[in-house]
């Protein structure tokens, strides 16, 4: 059994027979990450650059974590450091790293696209490590392993996603393939957040009350409030917006039933999330973090093998 | 398709094999039992049950390994993983290795590396339904064999669940 595409561009070229492939085998690489030694030869014949154009933690080292489990050898390259800063193309950049021999490319850029335009002029494999404000799947699909693990299986569940839709790759890449995989999805936040015409483009209900999304649910997943976006007055400040969006102790134990808390970091905790929600037993935060070296093994791997067909 | 081994002789083989076993192992103290997925789990799976019989109120620890991660060939095909489970240590015990078909010892290897990382074993040992003898690539023999078959190269071995559902080891002629 094959991934039917070449490069992880995005969940939206994923097919459902494709991402349940991907989470079996992750299911085997969350084994090896058990181990005494936790790592195997699968592709100690690859090279992997690590491409990043745009600033992470927990990604970054999740990947590079993942590589070296699976023996590849890694370059980084961190936009701000390099000869981008020189003004050279992306093109250019990449051209001359694969130029030293490099079969595979992880990459993080603040253009929606930029994945996809490399994948047109390269020959290496593409894994997008999240572009602009458009996917970001490999969070999707840790996301979805950590509710399959929780809840045993996707199909069915209610997922909610709160938070700022309207600039989430992670929420985009997520309703992907939670509808893909036969949950139903809930995006809920302020009417400044999310986009117009969400409901009738991805299938979506679209909600403005916190409380009724929450009793509705099965999983919250909630998004980062991007701070770096306050001085667009989407809200009117971080005080109200944690008022009426934000998930504290008491608003989940009103709650008839028992929901699962999900995050994909970095938390502001207090704004979003408080921090006896977010370090409560409810919350696989951390889970979610520790499934992420095993989901990417599992797309590297599963990549890796188009190395030949590229060079 | 021929058929090398008959269910019934296949599970006379398997029989034999585990009396092999228990004779040459009084105790089952610091002994695991390993089956190599796919076909060498098929055997193992049969194999303990005669085990149980012969090590009467002992509780043996078997396990199942997967080498798809450890293949040397992996660049060739990417496949999907199989279920690796070792719920135990193998720290300095005894590990017998049980796998359907012994053919270019390339499986083997594979196996031992993956073994490997999940500690040193004092000892490992290894057991096969079948032995296409004439084919190794790499110096690897059994400890307990079924039984020795002559074929060409290029002919396929495999052990396989039949139309009524019992299982027999057939030869692919290529």
């Amino acid at each position: 059994m094959q991934l039917s595409t070449r490069h992880l561009l995005g969940i939206k070229d994923l097919n459902k027979e494709d991402i349940q492939l991907i989470l079996s085998t992750a299911e085997q690489f969350k084994e090896v990450l058990q181990r005494p030694v936790k790592k195997v030869p699968s592709l100690r014949d690859v090279t992997i650059v690590n491409l990043f154009y745009e600033n992470s933690t927990r990604t970054r080292f999740s990947f590079e974590l993942a590589e070296k489990r699976l023996s590849a050898d890694t370059i980084n390259f961190a936009a701000s450091t390099s000869s981008a800063a020189k003004g050279e193309t992306l093109l250019d950049t990449v051209q001359n790293i694969l130029s030293m021999k490099v079969d595979m490319v992880v990459m993080r850029h603040s253009a929606s696209g930029a994945p996809h335009f490399l994948a047109q002029h390269i020959p290496a494999a593409i894994i997008n490590a999240g572009d602009g404000i458009n996917e970001h799947p490999t969070q999707a699909l840790l996301d979805a392993f950590s509710i399959r693990e929780k809840t045993a299986k996707i199909e069915g569940k209610n997922i909610a996603i709160i938070g700022d839709i309207m600039h989430s790759r992670v929420a985009q890449s997520n309703i992907y393939l939670l509808k893909k995989m036969g949950a139903k999805v809930t995006v809920c936040g302020p009417p400044t957040l999310i986009p117009k015409y969400i409901g009738e483009a991805l299938g979506v209900n679209v909600s403005y009350n916190l409380r009724e999304t929450l009793e509705w649910c099965d999983v919250a997943n909630v998004l980062r409030i991007q701070l770096e976006r306050q001085n667009q007055v989407l809200f009117s400040s971080l005080r109200e917006y944690s008022l009426t969006y934000g998930i504290n102790r008491q608003l989940l134990d009103s709650l008839n039933k028992e929901i699962v808390i999900m995050h994909p970091g970095p938390i502001n905790r207090g704004v979003e999330l408080d921090s006896d929600v977010a370090d409560s037993k409810q919350s696989i935060i951390l889970q979610q973090v520790e499934n992420g070296v095993a989901v990417r093994m599992a797309v590297l791997y599963l990549l890796s093998g188009s190395k030949s067909a590229g060079n | 398709m021929q058929v090398l081994l008959s269910s019934q002789q296949l599970s006379d083989t398997i029989h034999k094999l585990a009396g092999q076993l228990a004779g040459h192992h009084k105790s089952t103290e610091d002994v695991v039992f390993v089956g190599i997925q796919q076909g060498g789990v098929m055997v193992a799976d049969e194999m303990m049950k005669h085990l149980e019989q012969l090590y009467p109120g002992k509780t043996l620890q078997y396990g199942q390994l997967d080498i798809t991660f450890y293949r040397d060939d992996i660049r060739k095909e990417i496949l999907a993983p199989d279920v690796m489970n070792l719920p135990f240590s193998i720290e300095n015990k005894t590990v017998i290795l049980i796998d359907d078909v012994l053919f270019t010892g390339r499986t083997i290897k594979a196996a031992l590396d993956a073994l490997l990382d999940y500690g040193r074993p004092a000892k490992v040992e290894l057991c096969v339904l079948v032995d296409r003898k004439e084919h190794r690539q790499f110096p690897i023999q059994a400890d307990y064999t079924g039984a020795i078959l002559h074929t060409s190269k290029a002919d396929k071995v495999k052990l396989v669940k039949n139309e009524t559902g019992n299982k027999e080891v057939v030869l692919i002629v290529a």
